[in-house]
Formats: C-alpha cells, sequence, structure tokens
C-alpha cells in the first residue's frame, strides 16, 4: 500500500510544520484543509466501528452476566462472572456436540469441494474435448440460482438416496452447491498458471493425474487457499441447508441450528446467560481466526467479486 | 500427450459431474415438474394439474405481499449498503489526503478499520440475527437499543422494533446493510488502491475538490466493481432467509408483514400441510424474479469500460 507510506513520510503529517516558505498562506490553508478532512473521515469511520465492535462484545460480556442481570442492567458490565453460562452452552445445551458436529461437516466438505472442484476445472481450463464448453457452462450457471427454489425437490432427492439427515448427506450437498464458484474461480486460475512445467512433466512420463496432483496444485496453491477460506466460511455459517436437510436427530445438528433453537428454548427458559453463551461459542473461533488470517480472508472473500 | 487423455479427463469430471449432477441439476429440472402437481409428499402419488399452483400464486395475496418484500430489500438493502461502502472506502483510501503535500493518502489505521468493519462478514447469518433480535428486544425497558435510546435522553424514541409492523422490516434490512458493508469497504478499497495515485493527483493539481474526485474519478473507474457488488448484494437481498425467520416475530410477522418468498416457501412446504406442488412454483416465480433482477443489472451496468 503506497498510501500507507506517504502517510508515515516525514514532513508530511498535517498538524506540523515542515512546508516550504514560499506560498506559505496557501499551504497553511491547505493544511488545515487536510486536518479538517481527517477528523471529519476518522469521526465517521469510527462511528461504524464502534456500531459494529459494540453488538459483538456486548454479547461476550452478557455471557458471563447471570440471566436476571441481563434483563435488568442490560448494559452493565459483569460483576460477577458467571463461567457456569458457558458450560451449561457447551453441555446441556449441546453446543459442544454442535461444534463438533460443525467442524467434520466443514472439514470434509471444504477438502471435497476444494478437490472436485480444482480436479474439474483443471480439465476444463487444459484440455479440449468435445462438450468442454457446455459442461463448464453448466456448472458456472449454477452460480446463478438461488438454492431455496430448490428446496422441495433436493429434500426428496436426499431422501431417496438415504442421506437425509446424516452428517456425510450434509457434507456432499454442501460440496455440490459449492463447486459452481469454485469451478469458475479455479478455471481462470488455472488458465493463468504457465503451461511449460506441465508440458515438461509430461515428456518426462509423469502421467496426467500425477502431474494434476504433483505440479499443477501447487503451483495453483494460492488460488486454492482464497476458494478454501471462501468455502469454509460459507459453509460454517450455512443456515438453510441443514435447517431442512438435517432436522432429524439433534445429536447431527450443526452450531447454527443448535444456536436457533437455544434462542426459542431460552425464550421459555429465560437463561439468557446461556444464549449469550452460545452465541459466544458461535462468534468466537471465526473471529480468532479472521484476525490471525485477516489479510487473506479479505483477499479469499473478495477474490471471486474482482475477477 | 495423447495417450490416455480421454480416460485422464472421464476420471476427473466423473465424481464432480455426479455430485453436481445429482444434487444440484436434478433437484432443478425436478422443481418445474413438481410445481405442476398437487403433491403433498405423504403420499407416491401426484396428480398433474397444470398450471393451477400458478394459477393460486397470484391470487395469493401472502404471496404478492411477500414478493414486495423481496423488491423493497432489492431496491433499499443494496443502494444504503453500497453507499456506505463506497463512503467510508473512500475516506479510508484518500479521506487522509493533504493537498500541501498533493498526494492521496488513507487515513491513519486504516488497517484497523477494515478488519474491524470486516467482523460480520464472517460470522454466520444465524448469529447475526440472534444478536440484534436480543438487541431489539421489544420490551422498552428492557432491549439495549431501548435502554440506550434512554440513556442518552431519547427515550420518546424507544420503540418494540421488531413489534411494530411497520418498523419490522426496515429493522431487519438495517441488520443486512449492517453485516455486509464491511465486505464492500474491503472489496472497493481494493479498487480503489489499483487506481494510479496519479490521476488522483492530477486531478488534486487541477483544482478538484474531494467529492468532485469521488464522483469524476473513483466512481467511473470503479463502476464494474460496484455493477458486481450490486449483483451479490442483489442475490443476497433476494434470499433474506435467515434474517427474516430468525429475527421477525412469528416467523414473518407481526401480520406477515416481514414475509419474504423464500420463508414462504419454506413454510409452505415444510409447515402448512406439506403443499410441496405449490411451494415448488414459488421457486420457480422466485427464479424468474432472480432472472430478471440480473438480466436488467447487467444491462444497466454495461457501459465502456474505462482501461488504466
Amino acid at each position: 500500500m503506497t498510501t500507507e507510506t506517504i502517510d508515515g513520510a516525514p514532513g508530511s503529517a498535517p498538524h506540523k510544520s515542515g512546508s516550504p516558505a514560499s506560498d506559505a498562506a496557501r499551504w497553511k490553508w491547505r493544511r488545515s484543509e487536510g486536518g479538517v478532512l481527517n477528523a471529519f473521515s476518522h469521526v465517521f469511520l469510527a462511528v461504524w466501528a464502534l456500531m459494529v465492535g459494540l453488538p459483538l462484545l456486548w454479547a461476550l460480556w452478557s455471557s458471563f452476566k447471570s440471566s436476571g442481570d441481563i434483563l435488568s442492567h442490560p448494559l452493565s458490565l459483569p460483576t460477577h462472572l458467571h463461567f457456569e453460562n458457558w458450560s451449561h452452552a457447551w453441555t446441556k445445551a449441546n453446543m459442544g456436540q454442535y461444534f463438533i458436529n460443525t467442524i467434520i461437516v466443514v472439514g470434509f466438505s471444504t477438502v471435497g469441494t476444494m478437490l472436485f472442484g480444482s480436479m474439474a476445472a483443471y480439465v476444463l481450463a487444459r484440455f479440449e474435448f468435445p462438450g468442454n464448453r457446455l459442461i463448464y457452462f453448466i456448472f458456472v450457471a449454477g452460480m446463478a440460482f438461488p438454492v431455496v427454489m430448490v428446496l422441495v425437490p433436493l429434500f426428496f432427492v436426499t431422501t431417496n438416496l438415504g442421506i437425509i439427515n446424516t452428517l456425510p448427506g450434509l457434507i456432499l450437498v454442501y460440496i455440490a452447491y459449492s463447486l459452481p464458484f469454485t469451478v469458475f474461480f479455479m478455471t481462470s486460475f488455472f488458465r493463468t498458471l504457465p503451461t511449460s512445467v506441465a508440458e515438461a512433466a509430461l515428456v518426462d512420463g509423469a502421467s496426467h493425474t500425477r502431474t494434476f496432483f504433483q505440479i499443477m496444485v501447487p503451483m495453483a496453491k494460492p488460488g486454492i487457499i482464497s476458494i478454501g477460506i471462501f468455502n469454509v466460511l460459507g459453509q460454517w455459517n450455512q443456515y438453510l441447508l441443514p435447517l431442512v436437510l438435517n432436522q432429524g436427530d439433534t445429536d447431527k445438528w450443526v452450531l447454527t441450528q443448535g444456536l436457533a433453537d437455544l434462542a426459542v428454548q431460552q425464550g421459555y427458559q429465560g437463561d439468557w446467560g446461556g444464549l449469550f453463551a452460545g452465541l459466544s461459542i458461535a462468534m468466537l473461533p471465526v473471529l480468532a481466526v479472521y484476525i490471525v488470517f485477516q489479510r487473506q480472508v479479505q483477499a479469499g472473500l473478495t477474490a471471486g467479486a474482482l475477477k | 500427450m495423447r495417450h490416455g487423455k480421454y480416460r485422464f479427463i472421464i476420471g476427473f469430471l466423473a465424481i464432480p459431474l455426479a455430485l453436481y449432477g445429482v444434487l444440484v441439476i436434478s433437484p432443478f429440472v425436478q422443481d418445474f415438474q413438481i410445481s405442476m402437481t398437487d403433491w403433498t409428499g405423504l403420499t407416491p402419488d401426484k396428480h398433474y394439474i397444470g398450471f393451477d399452483n400458478y394459477r393460486k400464486i397470484i391470487h395469493n395475496h401472502l404471496f404478492w405481499q411477500s414478493l414486495w418484500h423481496n423488491v423493497l430489500l432489492l431496491l433499499i438493502v443494496p443502494v444504503v449498503t453500497l453507499a456506505l461502502g463506497l463512503f467510508f472506502a473512500f475516506m479510508l483510501n484518500v479521506g487522509g489526503r493533504r493537498k500541501g503535500s498533493a498526494s492521496v493518502a488513507g487515513v491513519r489505521g486504516s488497517g484497523a478499520y477494515k478488519i474491524i468493519f470486516f467482523f460480520p462478514q464472517v460470522l454466520s447469518v444465524a448469529v447475526i440475527a440472534i444478536l440484534w433480535q436480543q438487541i431489539y428486544n421489544p420490551d422498552p425497558d428492557e432491549g439495549v437499543l431501548n435502554v440506550v435510546l434512554h440513556s442518552i435522553g431519547l427515550g420518546s424514541q424507544t420503540q418494540s422494533w421488531l413489534g411494530d409492523p411497520k418498523l419490522a422490516l426496515a429493522c431487519i434490512m438495517a441488520v443486512m446493510v449492517w453485516a455486509n458493508v464491511g465486505f464492500y469497504v474491503v472489496l472497493f478499497s481494493a479498487g480503489m488502491s489499483s487506481i494510479p495515485t496519479e490521476i488522483y493527483e492530477a486531478s488534486l493539481l487541477d483544482g478538484a475538490t474531494r467529492s468532485t474526485t469521488f464522483f469524476r474519478v473513483t466512481l467511473p473507474l470503479l463502476s464494474d466493481t460496484v455493477a458486481t457488488g450490486w449483483v451479490y448484494m442483489g442475490i443476497i437481498a433476494m434470499d433474506a432467509f435467515a434474517y427474516v425467520q430468525l429475527m421477525s416475530v412469528n416467523n414473518g410477522g407481526p401480520n406477515e408483514k416481514t414475509d419474504v418468498v423464500p420463508l414462504l416457501l419454506f413454510k409452505t412446504a415444510f409447515r402448512d400441510n406439506s403443499q410441496y406442488g405449490l411451494a415448488a412454483a414459488m421457486g420457480v416465480a422466485m427464479l424468474l424474479v432472480t432472472l430478471v433482477f440480473a438480466v436488467l443489472t447487467l444491462r444497466l451496468s454495461r457501459r465502456e469500460r474505462i482501461e488504466f
């Protein structure tokens, strides 16, 4: 970012002196305007930052308060740390189980999506064969229509296949619905990679499969990571699909389903502390991962839109 | 090079195509077929009733109301989200500029702002919706929003936010904007940082003010990104299922004033006597609306590309 370096350059700080003597009045006017604009920008930016940050912080600190306290003093900081909210949410409200289920589903479906998506994309990007364009178009067309419109038939397809209300079923559905974007993005990514390395490997006697896994996949790593992050977040946050295709056994629920149920349950039971602990359990891990890898996450999520 | 080529192609395409065909394409095709039946799913027999379900939809006042809510979302949420996103991105990237040094600079701490603004984007829609449902808590003495209003002396403005038929949809829209602005700030920032600074500097030397710079330089050069963002946001607004289902009083209430087509479809299929045929027809109707939106957007945004 060049802006950063200009910002920190000596003598360019808005409030300090250091302008040339000539044209002093003009400089002064301009500098002061710069200062005002800066303050103006910061006010708006800071207000929005607070609007984003405070609700999340509020959920976190409410998770340490007693339910009575949450109701009577919703804004106050916790006086005692009620850790039992967390243990209740984790064990009694089953959030621990949902958490593990979510990790299993998202883990397998992301790996599956990236594997199958890259395989299809590689073939579509690098090989000429009849039907190539048609298959590519069929994949990409999937980006255009909303999942909700196929809810009814999807419910029956998964029922007939016997994969409804199972974690593997959810994994397969997640993979299938993540393929359009993954294929779209990875195809254009594979096209940008140089052909010479792969050709050299083939000349040396490597099979196509081997060339793909040992040469192309390592070369495509940046693209795979970007779209992998995109898929992890999308699948982690999925709500509609599990709601319809995984309504059976509560032991198989994922985090978002469990949380929605918790919100309804706590309405009856009045255990608000437990609800906020549940929210925090669903919120903190992703936020933590995001803060550590924020550069990659931002790049991954915006990559598709910039193409 | 040719050796085993087709075997390889088939081998690599088989699994992805099978998964995609069975779980995405076939339900898509079946949706049209189911929409022509009176199927309730409980018994295997279904009768083809032609366009009866579509006729039912056309005369269903609830469907039109839900569709109208989707259209409202489609018109308002993207405009507000993209405008705020552009505004903040411009502030972040050009807001710190000093005319004196004829340079364009981001404000101090722009990196931190971008990280914070992006928070909601990584959170699940379910988390966001439930969190805001708590914030909007309708009880005037207990909801956080109301308590905040009281404490800053705006006690008269307290509302039963999600319980008020006139306000509920707007409250949900506000959350959708809140959740998505950060993404566009980052997206537009990336776009703005790829605009050469010489262009800004030249316009500065010509005496352009900040708003002129924005409307004459930044916006035209970003028009492609804005158009893409519009489509993304439109898809989110067309859905809105999780927001409405989790936040609204009584699943689309009060008085169905927040209901949207996806939620209506869900309720028709899985709650109200399993009217699968009718729900499938709603799915087809939604597809049509989405296609119209996409075509219109592409038409409107088609303009000459500016190379830089």
